[in-house]
């Protein structure tokens, strides 16, 4: 990384919580971990800040609840942040915060700018249309109004997602876990945006189909050089992928660094704990 | 006339308020105006929504002409013309060109429409967007911000499932560069009248409860793609049987004692003023 690079994406002080907060809870020390047991707000995301390199795979780790998909849905606007700031070097030069953005432009962010994997492909895909036309869908969002152009390039993704374009045509409620997962990265990649962000997309599959799609990641980001953001419990996910690592607990980010770094001297007790327990 | 009812069936207050979502639908050209939708001494998906308009609109000195795909002489084309006269004492008429007032189902008239008349079309499913996006709030958004990849993705599927857009009736259009509607199960064919159209269009859903309008002098325009221009049905070669039309919407009929295919104009009363016509001609 050098020292002048410019981020593709930089995220300041990115809070997010469910509720509306209480005097009790004012006192952050007051928390069940991110909870508030007087009024219920959930603290999901606290004071997050992190940037992302050209080129690069960011890893974020941590347990269940601790925040990994909230803060996904805020930088891909599915949630409303309660405040913050996320800069895109590819949208004004870097010199917007996205979330203050409307909601048409932030569409057009999400559209032409990045693209989204989910864990659930139900959230991803349409079930009932063809795959194609799952792919088509960012294509049209995004202004192209060909169709033989957009048939030629989501056929030349699902190729290079290994889907058989015999199977174009079909929808991907016949398809498999794995295959599900591979056109919603086709998808996710139409618009060939600089920035990805995948949220468990193994997560549920079996061993050895988890391993092709995480080795199709692999390839296809260093054919594509595409920047990730790559979320996931499974730290040995992150280790096979990620070049940078954030941990996150109860909401917050309690350690980052290289991957290599973090498996090798944990700092935090409980990335000692994760670690450990990959071992 | 039955006395029975108030003038057009429906109170004043009743009416009034349909005018009131009327107004607002002419108002935004395009955008789905919900309504209270009535208790109709109809079932509900025969044309409530058309009926609800036009018995809100009409007046003493009005011509009703009702049509159902085309015939003036359907069965329920016939009950809408008898609840609405009855109600009213208003004439009707099947002259597309005497009628103040035109309710249809499928169809605009082959005769042109002028600036003094208003078409009421009635109304199946009024969100083009339904079969992309199940949730009415979600559709909602999507209009507000004119988010609209959804109606050309149902395109593109077609396109990719037929090999071109086979909608049929029903083809979407984007109203005045701001909304887009459906204009209803109407052939292809007739959207190209809803263009720049003298005449008033209103549009009616009495189930969906909603109203939506295209000006007179408004743009409308068929969805399309770059490289899958729009087309409506073609019937090139082809003329009516009876009066020998062409340019207009045929049916595709077969003589069943020959199995020969003809073709005879969808738009009844227009193939019999055709018809009266061409034969002042021949005795000349
Ligand atoms: N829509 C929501 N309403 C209320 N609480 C939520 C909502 N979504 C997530 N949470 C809470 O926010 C916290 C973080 O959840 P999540 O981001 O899904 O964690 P992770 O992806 O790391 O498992 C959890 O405590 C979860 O219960
Ligand atoms: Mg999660
Ligand atoms: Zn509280
Ligand atoms: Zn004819």
């Amino acid at each position: 990384m050098a020292e002048f690079e410019v981020p593709v994406l930089s995220i300041k002080n990115l809070n997010k919580q469910f509720g509306k907060g209480c005097p009790y809870c004012q006192d952050e020390e007051s928390l069940v971990k991110n909870y508030c047991p007087v009024c219920g707000t959930v603290y999901a995301c606290r004071d997050v800040s992190f940037d992302v390199f050209p080129g690069e795979v960011l890893g974020i780790v941590g347990e269940s609840g601790s925040g990994k998909s909230t803060l996904m849905q805020c930088l891909y606007f599915d949630q409303e942040v309660t405040n913050g700031e996320a800069y895109l070097a590819d949208y004004h030069n870097g010199e917007k915060n996205l979330f203050q953005e409307s909601s048409q432009q932030q569409r057009y962010i999400r559209n032409n700018i990045m693209g989204k994997v989910y864990q659930n492909p139900l959230l991803g895909l349409k079930m009932n249309f063809s795959s194609i036309g799952n792919i088509a869908e960012k294509l049209i969002a995004a202004g192209n109004q060909h169709v033989g152009m957009m048939e030629n390039r989501g056929t030349e993704l699902l190729n290079k997602v290994n889907i058989p374009v015999h199977r174009r045509k079909e929808a991907p409620k016949n398809f498999s876990g794995g295959m599900q997962q591979r056109v919603q990265i086709a998808k996710a990649l139409s618009n060939r945006p600089p920035l990805l962000l995948l949220d468990e997309v193994t997560t549920g599959l079996d061993l050895s189909v988890q391993a092709s799609v995480l080795d199709l990641i692999k390839s296809l980001q260093r054919e594509l050089n595409i920047s990730i953001v790559l979320v996931s419990h499974d730290l040995g996910v992150i280790r096979m992928l990620a070049d940078r690592t954030l941990v996150m607990l109860e909401g917050r980010v309690i350690e980052q660094g290289l991957t290599d770094q973090i498996l090798e001297d944990p700092q935090h007790r409980y990335t000692q704990q994760l670690v450990h327990s990959l071992l | 006339m039955n006395t029975a009812y108030n003038f057009a069936f429906f109170d004043e207050g009743s009416k009034r308020e349909i005018r009131r979502a009327t107004l607002k639908a002419i108002a935004i050209p395009g955008y789905q105006v919900p309504f209270a939708s009535r208790e109709m001494p109809i079932g509900r998906g025969w044309g409530t929504g058309g009926l609800q308009l036009t018995l809100s609109l009409i007046g003493k000195n009005d011509v009703l002409k009702v049509i159902d795909q085309g015939s003036d002489e359907s069965v329920n084309a016939v009950n809408i013309k008898k609840l609405v006269s009855d109600t009213t004492g208003v004439a009707t008429t099947d002259h597309t060109a005497e009628a103040s007032l035109i309710q249809s189902r499928h169809r605009i008239p082959e005769v042109p429409l002028k600036k003094d008349q208003i078409l009421i079309l009635q109304v199946p499913l009024p969100e083009p967007l339904r079969y992309y996006e199940p949730s009415e709030n979600e559709t909602k958004k999507l209009h507000g911000e004119k988010e609209y990849s959804g109606a050309w993705l149902m395109l593109f599927e077609q396109i990719m499932k037929y090999g071109s857009m086979t909608t049929g009736a029903d083809h979407p259009v984007m109203v005045h560069d701001r909304y887009v509607m459906a204009p209803s199960p109407i052939p292809r064919f007739d959207n190209p009248k809803m263009n720049e159209s003298e005449a008033l269009i209103l549009l009616g859903a009495g189930r969906e409860k909603k109203v939506y309008a295209v000006p007179p002098y408004t743009k409308v325009v068929s969805l399309d793609f770059e490289d899958y221009p729009f087309e409506p049905e073609s019937f090139e070669d082809k003329h009516c049987r009876l009066c020998g039309s062409t340019g207009v919407f045929l049916d595709e009929l077969v003589d069943e004692a020959t199995d020969e295919t003809f073709y005879q104009c969808n738009d009844t009363s227009y193939c019999i003023e055709t018809l009266n016509e061409v034969e002042p001609f021949g005795v000349k």
